[in-house]
């Protein structure tokens, strides 16, 4: 039997916001995943900046997406200093309703040996350092 | 402006080397010392005396490693050079590697300086870079990567390798061979670590998996030390003691389109499952006239192996996709004299197997086969193909020649 993958423990993932990825953080609080879209062109973009890449615009409109996402590309990780036995699959997140962005974030309770590319995901919360709560994907059912 | 062989206005003309040691080692000596050594060196190697120095080329922020910082002013106090009439770096980390002799060209060339000296020294008893993303203090933007345990660089280029692996059916024996092939150009290095220390296939697939689908052997060693190379004018280097290695082409940036690349991950495919680097080939081969098959030895920055086997696609050794059949015909081994289509690839046995000096062996190994003193020398080689880590922007390449005086 493989080791299940996990996540990092909660209380070593520290996160910092500053006022334009902010938005993307408090809504994961309430277990939404957002992304900014462009509020000129409609272009995503992630991780979020004050401008958008297109067309220069500063307007954005933060999108509630559905959570579904598809695994893009990933890794196995096998150790993490100080945390020898612990097994990552981080994944790099395509989201369907926002293309063009992406996440990176871990799957978490899979055999990863049977994560795939293609392979349908759902988020996920988890609880992190300081109360805030960080995106991680599930096999979708 | 190029001619039709090329840039060939200035030249590297002196370098030198610290001894390599595994991480953390090279204690109680400091970063500044072995700067200065390499820089001593380098001018014994030219005939100029450290006063002939002018100007300092850095490239990833005149970092030294990725944690202290080299400073132009200790170097003037510390060795006694009188005044310096240009000092700049090339932004980001390892990616401007064989870019700063381009900025060494820029600053002979406008007329700013005369001798100017690029040095890189590492020493990681503080920092470790294998894993330094485990340590980094959050910030907003790595707060979109860090939490998911991507601890390092390897564990980042993992994902890109992934991917070329589902686009284009690429394979580890692919990756293997291009471990064993380093390896294998170290046995007769002095320096190596590894020297003397074969490395097996099954060595290969019975290795520790890290980040897969890489292993230990796909990753560069973690090393300290430090090496400096003299850039001066082509007419100043013909009157020295070594003969001039001109700079027949030099670029660095590159595209949106790769950006930070595995700092962001959200690269359209062809780029993602890339090395970043082909809008610095398409330059250099515009520049110096040339294309792959002109090129006889290609040193190629080898931080993971993966991204060796990306940048011979990006170079146009092989077509995007091909690069696994092309290494395991066996085309990037060392021959003294290879054949049509093979590329001796790395013959100073690379960061993987020699040392990690942030791409600086590379460009050494390219002088030492211009002069024809290299160690693992292609016999008659013109030309040398130098890069820079494929990372954050700006990438960058450097093709060597024969002063044809
Ligand atoms: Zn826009």
């Amino acid at each position: 039997m493989t080791a299940l993958a996990t996540a990092l423990p909660g209380e070593k993932v520290h996160i910092t916001t500053s006022p334009t990825t902010e938005p993307f953080w408090a809504a994961a609080k309430e277990r939404r995943l957002v992304a900014p879209r462009c509020g000129r062109c409609g272009h995503f973009r992630l991780p979020p900046t004050p401008y958008c890449p297109d067309c220069q615009s500063r307007e954005v409109d933060w999108v509630t997406l559905s959570g579904r996402g598809e695994v893009y590309s990933f890794a196995v990780v096998h150790g993490f200093p100080g945390l020898p036995d612990l097994t990552l699959v981080p994944v790099v997140v395509d989201l369907p309703d926002a293309p063009g962005a992406r996440l990176v974030s871990n799957v978490v309770d899979i055999d990863p040996a049977e994560v795939t590319i293609g392979m349908a995901l759902t988020v996920d919360f988890h609880p992190i350092a300081d109360g805030w709560l960080l995106p991680v994907f599930r096999r979708a059912r | 402006m190029a001619g039709p062989n090329g840039l060939r206005d200035v030249a590297i003309v002196g370098v030198g080397a610290t001894d390599y040691y595994k991480r953390g080692e090279s204690w109680p000596r400091t970063t500044t010392e072995m700067a200065c050594e390499a820089i001593l060196a380098a001018c014994a190697d030219a005939g100029l005396s450290v006063k002939d120095i002018d100007g300092f080329a850095y490239y990833s922020g005149a970092g030294a490693g990725y944690g202290e910082k080299m400073d132009t002013a200790d170097f003037m106090e510390t060795l006694g050079i009188d005044e310096v009439t240009f000092t700049a770096s090339l932004t980001s980390g390892g990616g401007g590697a064989a870019g700063s002799i381009g900025l060494a060209r820029a600053a002979i060339v406008s007329g700013d300086a005369t001798v100017v000296v690029t040095v890189m020294a590492l020493q990681q008893a503080k920092h470790r870079l294998g894993t330094v993303f485990a340590q980094a203090k959050p910030d907003p933007i790595n707060s979109f990567l860090q939490p998911s345990g991507l601890a390092g660089p390897g564990h980042l280029m993992s994902v890109l390798a992934r991917r070329h692996m589902h686009l284009y059916g690429t394979t580890r024996d692919a990756f293997c061979e291009i471990a064993l092939a380093e390896r294998e150009n170290a046995q007769n290095r002095p320096k190596a670590r590894f020297r003397g220390v074969p490395l097996t296939r099954e060595d290969y697939f019975n290795a520790r998996m890290i980040a897969e689908p890489l292993c230990l052997y796909d990753f560069c060693q973690e090393t300290d030390g430090a090496v400096a190379v003299l850039t001066t004018s082509i007419e100043r280097a013909r009157d020295l003691r070594q003969k001039p290695v001109p700079v027949v082409a030099v670029a660095h940036g590159g595209r949106r389109e790769w950006g930070r690349a595995f700092a962001w991950m959200g690269m359209p495919d062809e780029y993602f499952a890339s090395a970043g680097n082909r809008p610095i080939a398409r330059r250099l081969y515009q520049q110096a006239g040339l294309g792959p098959a002109d090129i006889d030895v290609a040193l190629l920055y080898d931080h993971f192996s993966p991204m060796v086997l990306m940048q011979l696609e990006d170079y146009g050794f092989c077509e995007r996709g091909e690069g696994n059949d092309f290494v395991l015909a066996g085309n990037i081994r060392y021959s003294p004299d290879p054949k049509p289509g093979q590329v001796p690839v790395n013959t100073h046995g690379g960061q993987l197997s020699e040392a990690y000096i942030i791409g600086m062996t590379h460009i050494m190994e390219g002088v030492e086969q211009m002069r024809g003193t290299a160690i693992n020398q292609v016999n008659g080689a013109e030309h040398a193909l130098v890069t820079g880590g494929p990372a954050s922007l700006p990438v960058s390449g450097l093709i060597l020649g024969r002063d044809e005086r």
